[in-house]
């Protein structure tokens, strides 16, 4: 094996790739990457049996090959060689890496051992990349982290027709979004959980071409069928764990694929209030910022309250034994004088995944979620249970 | 008021041979025999055992099995928690008439500051001697107590005045005294440390004394190091503080036999985690992190823990975090001989904002819990459990 690449290309593919390897893996094997050049294409590729990426890129080849070297080793070089081209070779048992004066010699694993990365699931259909991009990240907010309820670390990705709609929750708050694709073939209707972490992680890395393109394969779809009530006290929803089912996206020569999570996602439609008892309709950018001063005071898991009048909200955090904070800011409000109390930082999230100038809140009541819009609630949605305040 | 007598005002009162001499005032019979308490089944450890039987070589933490080859002739008597409580509350009601600046380690003994009550009662020895006077009176138990300026050293003394004895050690006497211990006397000092220590040859505190601060922090880390330095020179900047207020609540439980069943475990865990949440409910009291532990067959201990989004009190909550950090472990049949619950964290129930759940009933878990203490405070304890607990006797009281 035998080759030259652009440093700041390989520096990017290695760094990517080797950011989902595994930093405790099950065998030694598994935290490498594999090099490997054939005519003019070099691919660097990583799998953890959960997770495997690949990236392609051009290099002028000598030697066909492969090679398979430290990844968190190589991630490290590439990022801190010069700006000169990079030549890479094998030279028996270990592969040899030169760039300008600078010259690295990494020991190599047996190619031989190495697993099979998985084979790409049908192509489901193709999305921009820029829109996927924002549409994960306005999503994975909600997602919950918490690994005491599994299926609720993953994102609902639910495919019909031409439309595409993910969904997260973590139990107090739950994202949805719905965004026009191009399905392949006419699917129905198909879905899958896709473990949060990594599906805003490839979203993010997958921008740089035009467009992704999905695959699945989806898991024994239980089609979101439990009540939510149910899956928060852990009683329905499954394991949670790692299923049989894949997803990969494919965009700007990089590839990624990752096992689904088996499991029951709570139906969330039903979740959603079908009507309001009030709505306030205010600058997104003023209430975050007002927010977030007076959520300085709150302690800990304590909440910004809320209160709506006419033509202003009055938010105050704090109590009678510590410090204290309140603001007020103009606000078109309709219905009845009423006071929430919302945990500031899912506030924010909700708030910061908007992309709108304006924010609309409707309420039902104190004890009910709030739902937050930005211009068509159609698009995006975010619930938000309130916090009860005692006394 | 001299200076050495203001600054030797820390009592360390320890019962000598607690339990044992609590059953020997009910079995006068056997004074003067060796007696052991502990756990009656060939699982169970001493918990106290009487001088006579010290002599043999048995002493607390010992597993029983050792103790009958060590001492085949000692009576055992199985513990009786409920006689140590109500003895040990009358205990430290003496100490609170001496003063309000009582803090109690166990049980059995208190550190207690006594600058306050020298008018009244006299000088820290006389202090020291009384209360030693009104325990054996009306508990009819011997105790021993340590005088010192310092906690750490009111409590070396007190260990070397036993059995039945007083030691108090002024502030000019406190190098002579120390010096010539072993280093494991110190507090802070375990196995592991005691070893760095003696590779270094250093077997004495008077050796610790000697030694340059950086080289013991060199063996031992730069924390633990300046802290025997300290101590060897008797420096404990730590004052008595009157009883703390529960840092964390938990329950566990030792198997009869070691258990490998994952459903056996499980079924512990929702027992210790229902009973944890009860007493939590009793204090009024919710926290926010939940740990679990576990002991394995060759005794090796592990603990793991999280915090949660919220303070809880529900005894599902504590569950669920309970079996998934167990399941976190990978334990594939490993043999266990305790598992424990805890929830740390702890602030008071009434002053928790709530944050509420998406499609959450009206009636939750926490309601059906407080339903089951109203009908446990009307009908005994294990009036309401989850049916995966019936068949089985209730629950022990906690230790």
């Amino acid at each position: 094996m035998r080759f030259r690449v652009d440093r700041d290309a390989l520096a990017d593919a290695v760094a990517w790739s080797a950011r989902s390897l595994p930093s405790r893996p099950a065998f030694p094997l598994l935290a490498g990457l594999m090099i490997s050049v054939d005519d003019s294409t070099l691919t660097v590729s990583g799998f953890d049996y959960e997770v495997s990426t690949e990236a392609a890129l051009d290099a002028a080849t000598d030697a066909a090959g492969r090679v398979l070297v430290s990844g968190r080793l190589l991630a490290e070089i590439t990022r801190s060689l010069p700006a000169q081209p990079v030549e890479m070779h094998t030279d028996g048992a270990r592969a040899v890496l030169t760039c300008g004066s600078a010259r690295f010699e990494l020991p190599t694993m047996a190619v031989a051992d190495y697993p099979e990365l998985p084979v790409m699931p049908t192509l489901a259909g193709k999305i921009g990349s820029d829109v996927f991009g924002a549409a994960v990240a306005s999503v994975v907010v909600a997602a919950g982290r918490d690994d005491t309820l599994p299926v609720l670390t993953g994102v609902k990705l639910t495919i019909s027709g031409d439309q595409l709609t993910l969904a997260a929750t973590d139990r107090y708050r739950l994202a949805i979004r719905t965004l026009p694709w191009e399905p392949a073939d006419d699917l129905g209707t198909a879905t899958a959980l896709v473990p949060a972490r990594t599906l805003a992680e490839s979203a993010k890395a997958l921008t740089g071409g035009a467009h992704v393109s999905i695959a699945f394969e989806g898991n024994a779809d239980l089609a979101g069928k439990a009540d939510m009530a149910r899956v928060a006290e852990g009683t329905v929803g499954g394991n949670g764990l790692v299923g049989s089912g894949l997803i990969g996206f494919e965009g700007s020569r990089r590839r990624t694929t990752t096992r689904l999570l088996d499991g029951d996602f709570p139906k969330y439609q039903s979740l959603l209030p079908s009507e309001s008892a009030a709505t306030a309709r205010l600058e997104k950018a003023a209430l975050v910022e007002a927010v977030r001063r007076v959520a300085l005071v709150a302690q800990r898991t304590a909440p910004v309250r809320l209160s709506f009048d006419t033509s202003e909200v009055t938010l105050e955090a704090g109590g009678v034994d510590e410090a204290q904070a309140t603001e007020s800011l103009a606000a078109a409000y309709e219905g009845e004088a009423m006071t929430i109390a919302f945990n500031p930082s899912f506030l924010l999230d909700g708030l910061g995944a908007l992309d709108s100038d304006d924010v609309t809140l409707a309420f039902t009541t104190p004890t009910k979620p709030a739902v937050l819009t930005g211009k068509d609630p159609e698009i995006y949605r975010y619930l938000l249970m309130p916090v009860r305040l005692t006394g | 008021m001299t200076g050495h007598a203001a600054a030797c005002s820390i009592l360390h009162v320890d019962m000598d041979a607690f339990y044992a001499s609590v059953e020997l005032r009910r079995h006068p019979e056997l004074r003067g025999q060796p007696v052991i308490v502990g756990g009656s089944s060939t699982r169970g450890v001493v918990l106290s055992a009487t001088y006579e039987a010290r002599a043999f070589g048995v002493r607390s933490a010992l597993p029983m099995s050792r103790a009958h080859r060590l001492c085949p002739d000692a009576v055992v008597i199985p513990p009786d928690f409920a006689a140590y409580s109500a003895v040990s509350a009358g205990i430290m009601e003496v100490f609170r008439s001496v003063t309000p600046l009582v803090e109690p380690i166990a049980l059995d003994e208190a550190f207690l500051e006594v600058s306050g009550a020298r008018r009244r009662l006299g000088g820290p020895v006389e202090i020291g001697e009384w209360i030693r006077a009104r325990i054996a009176d009306e508990q009819d138990i011997p105790c021993s107590v340590g005088v010192a300026s310092t906690k750490f050293v009111a409590k070396l003394a007190s260990t070397r005045a036993k059995p039945d004895g007083l030691l108090a050690v002024p502030p000019e006497r406190v190098v002579a005294f120390l010096h010539p211990l072993p280093v494991a006397a110190l507090w802070g000092v375990g196995e592991r440390t005691e070893e760095s220590l003696l590779r270094l040859g250093l077997r004495t505190v008077g050796d610790l004394a000697d030694t340059p601060v950086s080289t013991l922090q060199r063996a031992v880390g730069s924390a633990a190091g300046a802290h025997l330095a300290a101590l060897a020179w008797g420096r404990d900047p730590r004052s008595v503080i009157p009883t703390e207020p529960d840092r964390s609540i938990g329950s566990e439980e030792t198997f009869e036999r070691d258990v490998d069943d994952p459903v056996r475990i499980r079924r512990e865990l929702l027992r210790l985690s229902e009973r944890t949440a009860g007493r939590l409910r009793d204090s009024g009291q919710v926290g926010r992190t939940v740990s679990v532990k576990i002991r394995f067959s060759d005794f090796s201990t592990i603990t793991r823990s999280r915090t949660l989004p919220e303070a809880t009190d529900v005894g599902r909550d504590i569950y669920a975090v309970a079996t998934a950090l167990v399941d976190r472990l990978g334990l594939q049949r490993a043999r266990l001989r305790l598992v424990g619950v805890r929830v740390e964290g702890l602030g008071p129930a009434a002053a928790q904002p709530r944050q509420l759940v998406l499609g959450q009933r009206a009636f939750g878990w926490r309601e059906a819990e407080q339903a089951a203490d109203r009908a446990a405070r009307r009908f005994g304890a294990g009036a309401v459990r989850p049916g995966t607990l019936f068949g089985r006797r209730p629950p022990d009281p906690g230790p």
